[in-house]
């Protein structure tokens, strides 16, 4: 029953959104943050997307594979009392973009919505089919 | 031998398979709609259901000659009737996922799989009306 593997391409498809939705709240919590633990302000972070056959070259599901971090400069605000200022009183804050990381979050919940009506649907259909002659 | 049930059966079995080879297809195109440079498939269904019928659906038998001939037994299943979809905006990324149309068709295909199913079902309890004779 081929039906099965539209569970495990939706499935694929899932976690890798939900991966995303996890690197969004991460950037999202860090937008204000100034030094993490190693001492450098934080760099978002995006998660990169790779087809990946998930059982036959028929069934093509999703995975991450890879996260990357910007590149972008960190924010700098003038705040000479932060602890964590430059000799010129700049502080390096991270270099979250808000407004990309709201939009990427509504796009990533779209899209896991999406696959868990294709779930929906493939459930039903099989369940149609287990029905056959009864 | 074919009894008169299997002929009966033939076709529906086929359209069956062939909707949910389809269906799988239709998933990986929603489950990769931020896969960069994913491009979206689908099943030429008129063609491959009557490649089906005249059981044309497995690959040609190649006689291969040489070490390095390719693989003909890795093919795809239905892999001659399966196409690219053409694009009506193409996007930076080069995904060719267009959610609307996957939505549409993945909606029409989980109809017309019903409907499949209904017909047999509708088939086997008129046969066994003929079988009981009630």
């Amino acid at each position: 029953m081929s039906m099965f593997n539209v569970f495990a391409i939706a499935g694929s498809a899932l976690h890798a959104q939900s991966a995303r939705l996890n690197a969004t709240a991460s950037n999202l919590a860090n937008a204000d943050s100034v030094a993490g633990p190693d001492g450098q302000p934080y760099r978002a972070k995006q998660v990169v997307f790779t087809a990946a056959p998930v059982s036959g070259p028929n069934s093509v599901g999703v995975t991450v594979s890879n996260v990357v971090e910007s590149a972008e400069p960190g924010r700098l605000t003038y705040d000479p009392s932060n602890p964590a200022a430059n000799a010129e009183g700049y502080v390096e804050m991270s270099n979250v973009n808000v407004v990309e990381e709201m939009t990427n979050m509504i796009s990533a919940s779209r899209a896991y919505q999406n696959n868990a009506e294709v779930m929906n649907t493939a459930r039903t259909l099989l369940q149609r089919t287990l029905q056959i002659g009864q | 031998m074919k009894t008169q049930l299997d002929s009966a059966l033939q076709f529906h079995q086929s359209a069956l398979n062939l909707q949910a080879q389809r269906q799988q297809m239709l998933a990986s195109n929603i489950a990769n709609a931020d896969t960069p440079n994913y491009k979206a498939r689908d099943i030429d269904f008129r063609s491959a259901l009557k490649g089906a019928l005249s059981e044309r659906m497995g690959p040609l038998a190649l006689a291969s000659t040489s070490s390095r001939h390719l693989d003909v037994a890795e093919q795809m299943q239905f892999g001659a009737y399966v196409g690219y979809r053409r694009e009506f905006q193409s996007s930076v990324d080069g995904n060719t996922v267009n959610m609307d149309v996957e939505r549409a068709a993945f909606a029409e295909n989980s109809v017309h799989y019903e409907a499949s199913v209904t017909f047999i079902n509708g088939l086997l309890r008129s046969m066994q009306t003929a079988i009981t004779g009630q």
